[in-house]
């Protein structure tokens, strides 16, 4: 069993969660993920490693509550625990000193972008994020980008902080207004990376995003993550889950996102009355 | 000469709406009436088509007489997952294929027999009469991979007094036998009882380990493992490589069935893992993965299923018994077809199939007569499902992390066939991973051969 150790409400239903798994926070690097399972009858869940801590064995996980199995996950406490935790999985994000690197953070991306922005920043790159979110109060891990950027860029839809608009609008501005942009790294949404990669590839600024396409094993075992890149079939659990953003297969993607919305559709009303339920009793 | 004795099982109609088990198994009567056909041959042809050499006219002579339990301490001196492999051997190319009563009848129903005598030993198992390991001799070893080739390589090195640390990826025990073979033909609870008594010879069995990723075979050294065994089977899926296969409701069997057999999709929603299945489903090959997706198919409501082969029925390399139950079960084989494309709608699900006919030509390498394509044969099958079942190869991840381990131009580990040592000095594998995707019982095979030159490494050291 993972233990968990300490959890937090980072925002409206999305949740911190710091997991004792030893043997993945000794081996994780910024980009890494695992596959979490929650009880018996659970599914396999990609989640990106959001932090380590070697010494303490954790490793630090952050989830948006967005079906049944994520918002079963977000009801966890300390002392519950994760059945199973599978990991370091794919490839850690190629960092190198490149110049000036600009990381998109859309909602719950800005999660796994921090640990890359670390170590870009640790690199010795200048470092310029790009946080956007609905509004203001979904905005998380401002103190923790803070520290590691050289500048920070807000947006929101409703304008209730920084720009009011889409990140798309920042990276513009941050380009436009002379910064010479060596690598652009993009993590969040699907139509928000495929945005900032569209934007990009005018600009020709290479970027990488880091894609969490549907999971089974994480292993390579099954293919069901598979992804169109540069016109081939890859794997994104252990050929990515890094990509080159211009490359994507974004359309297919998005659809294939969806191969079991009615499903998980299903699932989360029958949760939601039965959770309902309970909360009367 | 008589026939053999019939194993009963489920009527064709009922067992497509449920996943039990198909056959029920022989009661004692029916096993002593099929054992009695045995002539106890003194050259005992049949023993020498068992990869495992499993002493069979022995076992049989046992039954005859009634000492079930003997007969089953006879097959567990070479074969420690009988149940399985009396449920899965392809016997018919293996001992059943060499019996004397086959040349002019029905060979002796060997996997029959042994799986009777398997379940009869698991149900009157008592614990106290457990197989004692030899006394510890606090050797580390590591086995990588929970399928037949670690679980049966692990059983040994424990019996040999081995201290014994079995690594899996998965959740779950069993590789193949968990995710691949569905509870219809190896129910679950079997292989658990398997697992459970090879855990009780003291193997420590660890999940959510990914060698090459959750740990390395360097770092196993380092922590005082003096040898390991890989078994990491043939996990890759390969796809057809044709327009539209990543279409929403195109599967390779490995997700299909691991959905379905290790998340237990069947059961959604009270297990949280989907499974999608439409009202016509195609499953492309014609191996043991391709019945097992097919008929899986059909039980999670499928209202046609077919099977798209491009060579002919007798070529189908599927078991003979798993043939014909699909064949009862009412599946639709279309022989000598093949895919060219699948077709989406415009939301990007899978619509249709684009096939064509096939004729046999000239033999190939492999003896079996060349499938070519029939000029103009294009027709649209008429599916919503795809589920890809065109073999699997070895997955790369422990074998890129591993420097100086030796592959094939397959990227199959290469193995010593008589020791299964690898290019690394106390490294060994066997299984699929070495092979190539093959049988159960060649991959026990493999795994005892190891542990047993794996104990002579160990011990010339
Ligand atoms: C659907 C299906 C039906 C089949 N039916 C039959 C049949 O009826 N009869 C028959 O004889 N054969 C059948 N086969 C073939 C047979 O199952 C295989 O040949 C056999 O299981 C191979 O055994 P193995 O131990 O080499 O590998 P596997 O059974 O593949 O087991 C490998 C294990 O290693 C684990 N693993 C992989 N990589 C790592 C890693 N890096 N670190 C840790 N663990 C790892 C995997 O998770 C898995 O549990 C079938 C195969 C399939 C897929
Ligand atoms: S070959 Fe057939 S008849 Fe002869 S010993 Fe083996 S099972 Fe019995
Ligand atoms: S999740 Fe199964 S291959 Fe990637």
């Amino acid at each position: 069993m993972y233990e968990i150790k300490h959890a937090a409400d980072l925002a409206e239903s999305i949740r911190l969660l710091v997991v004792s798994a030893p043997m993945v926070a000794a081996k994780a690097k910024a980009g890494h993920f695992v596959v979490v399972r929650n009880g018996e009858t659970g599914e396999r869940i990609p989640l990106t490693i959001a932090d380590y801590d070697r010494e303490q064995g954790t490793i630090t996980l952050v989830i948006q509550s967005v079906g049944k199995s994520s918002s079963e996950i977000c009801e966890l406490k300390a002392g519950d625990a994760f059945t199973d935790v599978l990991g370091p999985l794919g490839h850690a994000t190629h960092i190198d000193r490149v110049g000036t690197v600009v990381c998109v953070a859309g909602g719950v991306g800005v999660a796994p972008v921090y640990p890359i922005a670390r170590a870009f920043k640790e690199a010795g790159n200048k470092l310029i994020s790009v946080i956007g979110a609905r509004s203001k109060d979904l905005i998380f891990f401002q103190t923790e980008m803070e520290a590691v950027s050289d500048a920070v860029h807000y947006t929101t839809d409703d304008g209730s902080y920084g720009l009011h608009g889409f990140v798309t609008d920042a990276v513009r501005n941050i380009v436009d207004g002379g910064e010479k942009v060596s690598e652009v790294v993009a993590i969040g949404p699907l139509p928000m990376m495929r945005a900032v990669a569209d934007l990009t590839r005018g600009y020709g600024i290479p970027t990488v995003v880091s894609l969490n396409a549907l999971m089974v094993d994480g292993t390579g075992m099954c293919g069901g993550c598979r992804v169109t890149v540069g016109g081939e079939t890859k794997f994104s659990c252990v050929d990515g889950p890094d990509f080159d953003g211009h490359q994507v297969d974004f359309a297919e993607l998005l659809r294939r996102q969806n191969r079991f919305g009615e499903e998980e559709k299903m699932a989360y009303d029958r949760h939601r009355k039965e959770g309902h339920k309970c909360r009367i009793r | 000469m008589s026939d053999k004795v019939k194993m009963r099982e489920q009527s064709p109609a009922e067992r497509i709406r449920n996943f039990n088990e198909v056959p029920y198994g022989y009661d004692e009567r029916e096993a002593v009436q099929e054992a009695s056909r045995c002539l106890g041959c003194k050259k005992r042809p049949c023993a020498q088509g068992c990869p495992v050499e499993v002493d069979i006219p022995d076992f049989i002579a046992r039954i005859k007489a009634e000492d079930f339990t003997g007969a089953a301490e006879v097959i567990k001196r070479k074969n420690s997952l009988p149940a399985i492999c009396g449920r899965v051997c392809p016997q018919e190319s293996q001992c059943e294929a060499l019996c004397v009563l086959g040349r002019k009848g029905e060979p002796v129903a060997i996997g029959r027999l042994e799986r009777f005598v398997a379940d009869y030993e698991r149900e009157h198992r008592s614990s106290d009469a457990a197989v004692v390991p030899a006394a510890g001799n606090k050797t580390k070893v590591a086995v990588v991979g929970s399928g037949p080739a670690g679980l049966t390589a692990a059983a040994d090195l424990a019996l040999m007094g081995y201290e014994v640390v079995l690594f899996e990826a998965l959740h779950a025990p069993g590789g193949v036998l968990r995710y691949g073979i569905p509870e219809f033909r190896l129910p679950k609870a079997i292989l658990d009882e398997e697992v459970g008594y090879i855990r009780s010879l003291g193997v420590d069995l660890q999940y959510n380990m990914l060698v090459g990723a959750t740990l390395s075979i360097e770092e196993l050294f380092a922590d005082g493992y003096k040898a390991v065994f890989i078994g990491t089977g043939a996990g890759l899926p390969y796809f057809l490589g044709i327009p539209g296969e990543n279409l929403n409701g195109v599967y390779s069997a490995n997700e299909f069935l691991t959905r379905v057999n290790l998340m237990r999709a069947y059961r959604f929603p009270e297990y949280d893992t989907p499974v999608r299945i439409g009202r016509h489903v195609a499953v492309v090959g014609g191996g043991n993965v391709a019945m097992d997706a097919a008929r899986t198919a059909l039980r999670l409501g499928a209202e046609r299923v077919s099977i798209v082969y491009r060579r002919a029925w007798e070529e189908m390399p599927a078991r003979e018994e798993e043939k014909h139950h699909g064949r009862e079960e009412g599946i639709d084989f279309k022989l000598l077809n093949n895919p060219v494309a699948i077709l989406g709608d415009d939301k990007g699900w899978v619509e249709g199939m684009e096939c064509v006919r096939m004729e046999l030509g000239e033999p190939d390498e492999s003896g079996r007569r060349r499938p070519v394509v029939i000029k103009g044969s294009e027709y649209v099958l008429d599916v919503d499902t795809v589920v890809v079942a065109v073999g699997q190869g070895p997955n790369p991840l422990l074998i890129q992390s591993t420097g100086g381990l030796e592959t094939n131009r397959r990227g199959n580990i290469t193995a010593d066939p008589e020791t299964m040592a690898t290019s690394i000095p106390g490294v060994y594998a066997g299984g699929d991973i070495v092979t190539g995707a093959a049988t159960v019982i060649a991959a026990m095979g493999a795994g005892k051969i190891a542990a047993r030159n794996m104990d002579a490494y160990l011990k010339g050291v």
